[in-house]
């Protein structure tokens, strides 16, 4: 019974590290930037929870709906004046910001928070469990499942049921030609980081709540986004969700062997997902 | 007198250092369709190219209506009113034929003829492919998605930049049946050619192309077939 506990755990946890991943793979999918201040933006919407918490007196719930609309805007804002200025044939470019980006996040955040680490208090919500057939499961990590499988599904419809989404797409498969059909492909990309910037708040959200935060944690929570969005196959949403989750199962069952497995049980399925199926388990068909 | 719809006056444009228009003067009345025709490298896409506003030129050298255009983007010529049928068709391999044909008006802001009814009445074999991917139909009927595509924007002038390349006989044909459909509609046409004969038989009016220049210029019935393969191949008289 215990392995039935340890997939459960593994669900609950790849949840998170979905949540992580589904901005990153949002922002690949439309303009293939891969942000490599992913992570620290997180960290950096954390921050900006707490300090809405902290000076208004609400709880972390209620600060992350003030939080949206102000990292939404914070995307749009560096998609428009930084990112959409590098964007072309070379990769480069965009991946040297990216990195100067993060960097910039997490030694800003350091002066204006210090290296202490921080937590983001939701009350009893935090320790409450509820009993699921022969496991128990906490109420956060549950509420991490939902909102990750909330936010997949949202990210869908918008894609395949709205124009924006045809907007995306189109300007995805070819800027040039989405050009001639009136679309704007620079405002796409600003309205894509803005939107990956609100999913990248809702993680905070559950980043914060479930684990303690400091500056420097942001590049670990990356790495995981990364691997998430390559196991589940770049630019696919649903497949960025099972993604997170075979990393969390990696790391429980990691971790059930021996607790200082736990990081690399989650690094050795990467890999292994990347040598028996290269382009993920879930590849775009158009790519 | 009325001003031109489109015009282009000394129309010069370059890739980089490379200059590929040299001076084009066209001229597309309302209610017109003009064919351009010429040999590979004769300039036509390049034409096309810059009366998008895809690639960069003088502004003041292309003028809308008697107004300069000036250093308009691709989505601000369109909403003006100029919408093109690109060369290669340049479907999105990631949207359905339906979807394809939406994103034609998804920025549109009036109304007009054209919409997903009047497209598959004019293409009906797009309506029982409509779910399909785009890129999974035919030639044939990916050119037709993308001049309907084209067409949802509701254009005054459609650019069909060589709406017959790579197809066969018989599906050029069919390609060519809806032109008088879309005149109909009101949009006066350029239609980008290197099949001289197809180009004679729809337009008003013909210009030939060679090296980035206007080499002849006449109604199709008043060109003979030894000026106009002079004009092509860019052999002075």
């Amino acid at each position: 019974m215990i392995w039935v506990d340890t997939i459960v755990q593994g669900i609950l946890l790849g949840s998170l590290y979905a949540l992580f991943a589904a901005g990153l793979s949002l922002v690949f999918g439309v303009m293939r930037l891969v942000n490599l201040a992913h992570g620290d933006l997180i960290v950096l919407a954390a921050y900006l929870i707490l300090v809405i918490a902290s000076l208004l007196g609400m709880g972390p719930f209620v600060a992350t709906l003030a939080a949206v609309p102000a990292m939404f805007v914070i995307g749009w804002l560096l998609q428009t004046h930084v990112l959409n200025r590098m964007l072309g044939e070379d990769i480069l470019p965009p991946l040297l910001v990216t990195f100067g980006l993060s960097v910039v996040i997490q030694n800003a955040l350091l002066v204006g928070f210090s290296a202490n680490s921080q937590k983001l208090t939701a009350g009893a919500i935090e320790s409450a469990s509820l009993p699921l057939g022969p496991v128990t499961v906490g109420v956060m990590p549950l509420l991490t499942l939902v909102a990750a499988v909330a936010v997949i599904f949202l990210l869908n419809q918008l894609f395949y049921r709205t124009a924006l989404g045809r907007a995306f797409r189109a300007t995805s498969d070819d800027a040039v030609t989405a050009g001639l059909m009136g679309i704007r492909p620079q405002r796409v990309f600003a309205m894509a980081t803005g939107l990956a910037m609100v999913v990248v708040t809702v993680a905070a959200l559950f980043l914060g709540t479930r684990a303690s935060f400091d500056p420097a944690i942001g590049p670990a929570r990356l790495l995981y986004a990364f691997e998430a969005v390559i196991i589940g196959g770049l630019g696919s949403l649903w497949g960025t969700l099972a993604g997170g989750i075979v990393i969390g199962i990696a790391q429980t069952f990691g971790a059930a062997i021996n607790p200082e497995w736990q990081i690399l049980a989650g690094h050795v399925a990467f890999v292994a997902v990347l040598l028996l199926r290269p382009r993920g388990l879930f590849p775009r068909a158009v790519d | 007198m009325t001003a031109p719809l489109l015009q282009t006056v000394g129309l010069t444009a370059f890739y980089g250092d490379f200059q590929a228009l040299f001076g084009v003067d066209l001229t597309l009345n309302a209610g017109e369709t003009i064919a351009v025709i010429g040999a590979n490298s004769a300039g036509k896409t390049t034409l096309m190219r810059a009366l998008t506003g895809l690639l960069p030129h003088d502004p003041g050298t292309i003028r809308f209506k008697g107004a300069p255009l000036g250093a308009l983007g691709a989505a601000a010529v369109l909403a003006r009113g100029i919408a093109m049928v690109p060369e290669g068709r340049k479907l999105f391999p990631s949207l359905s034929v339906e979807e394809n044909l939406l994103i034609g008006a998804d920025t549109r802001t009036g109304a007009g003829y054209w919409n997903l009814e009047t497209i598959y009445a004019l293409l009906p074999v797009l309506k029982e492919r409509r779910l399909a991917p785009a890129t999974a139909l035919s030639g044939g009927q990916q050119q037709m998605v993308a001049i309907g595509r084209a067409l949802m924007s509701n254009p005054e002038v459609l650019l069909c930049d060589e709406i017959s390349l790579g197809l066969a006989p018989v599906v050029i044909r069919d390609i060519y049946a809806a032109i008088p459909k879309i005149k109909e509609s009101g949009a006066s046409l350029i239609v980008v050619e290197q099949d001289v004969g197809q180009a004679m038989k729809v337009s008003d009016r013909v210009y030939c192309m060679a090296e980035g220049r206007i080499t002849l210029e006449g109604r199709p019935a008043d060109l003979s077939r030894e000026a106009i393969h002079d004009a092509y191949f860019g052999v002075s008289a």
